[in-house]
């Protein structure tokens, strides 16, 4: 299994001229890979957002988000979620990582994930990710708000899941926003 | 060098219309975003999004919705379009429009299914998100929402932006 991690200096792509900015992006390969990573995050956002279309290699949907390499359980959630037939809800305290959903194998998924003030050194990282797949006949749609207990600056987001890899052709895009 | 994010078209309508259509969309950026701001004179019937003049049934959609007593979720197959439920209002006036932001993404690519997930307000009786699916792996080159027959049309002054976002 790989481990892609996206340098954000000199990656030789200077970023557009905007409030909205690409900071880097990521495609899997061929082989997949178990953990998509963007590190040295710059803190001249205000806040960040990523975009993903994923596949996840395995029967799991969930996409794990964990910050500056933090995986002790310092992570709770909140989770709205249908699954085409019945709308519910979740909700967890104290565990490992954020999180949101993709794709199961055999379909892409979709994840728009924001991550508020997160070079604020004040405050606890609050995130919000709107999410799902559809499969012509299976499918999940997810609202999800995150927080990371830690009033440390982001400076690199980890994407997993679970044991398996992202497929091929999965991508990920963080962006800043001023 | 273009914008990361930026406007790619907008239409505000100066009379109802049927159908708004982005064609000949550019294979340039990553993702799209639909912003529509618009009222259906009967706001019962659902706005469609098709992509490529697709009216095949090849779309579908896990839908998660409120209506401000009760969740729901829903699923749509084999659909001529991916469909949004606007509420069981009456309708809708520009003083108080319906609100569809659609991100669709990767759009350009020739490799996947097309997925698009979405946010609906409604703020007379529902909110909704949704994700839709185009069973196409075709490239994206037109977007076009459709007022469902019956609910009378998009009204003048609805209008509908459609951004690019170009990853690095």
């Amino acid at each position: 299994m790989l481990n892609n991690t996206v340098a954000l200096l000199g990656d030789g792509a200077p970023p557009a001229v905007g409030d909205y900015e690409s900071i880097a992006t990521t495609v899997v390969g061929a082989g997949g890979s178990a953990t998509i990573t963007f590190s040295g995050i710059p803190s001249t956002y205000k806040h960040l957002q990523v975009r993903i279309l994923a596949q996840n290699g395995n029967a799991n949907k969930n996409l794990s988000m964990q910050f500056n390499s933090d995986t002790a359980t310092n992570y709770s959630r909140h989770l709205l979620y249908g699954t085409g037939a019945s709308a519910l809800a979740a909700a967890d305290a104290t565990v490992a990582n954020a999180d949101a959903y993709i794709s199961p194998s055999g379909g892409f998924g979709a994840a728009i994930i924001d991550i508020l003030d997160y070079a604020n050194t004040n405050k606890y990282k609050t995130t919000r990710a709107l999410g799902g797949y559809d499969a012509n006949g299976s499918g999940w749609i997810t609202l999800a708000s995150g927080s990371w207990r830690s009033t440390s600056a982001i400076t690199s987001i980890s994407f997993s899941n679970f044991g398996s890899n992202f497929a091929q052709y999965s991508s990920f895009a963080l962006y800043g926003v001023k | 060098m273009p914008k990361t994010y930026e406007p790619i078209a907008t239409t505000t309508l100066g009379s109802s219309q049927t159908t708004v259509t982005f064609s000949s969309v550019s294979g340039s950026y990553t993702d799209l975003v639909l912003v529509a701001s618009f009222s259906l004179a009967n706001s019962v019937y659902q706005p469609i999004l098709r992509f490529n003049s697709d009216t095949g049934s090849n779309y579908s959609a896990t839908a998660l919705s409120g209506n401000g007593s009760s969740a729901v979720s829903s699923r749509h197959t084999n659909q001529n379009g991916i469909y949004v439920n606007p509420g069981a209002g009456t309708g809708s006036t520009l003083a108080q429009p319906l609100i569809w932001i659609c991100n669709i993404m990767n759009y350009a690519n020739t490799t996947t299914y097309k997925t698009a997930v979405n946010r609906f307000n409604n703020a007379g009786n529902i909110v909704n998100a949704e994700v839709g699916l185009w069973r196409n792996t075709a490239a994206i080159t037109t977007v076009s929402l459709t007022a469902e027959s019956g609910s009378g049309d998009f009204q003048s002054g609805s209008t509908f932006t459609l951004y690019g976002i170009l990853a690095a």
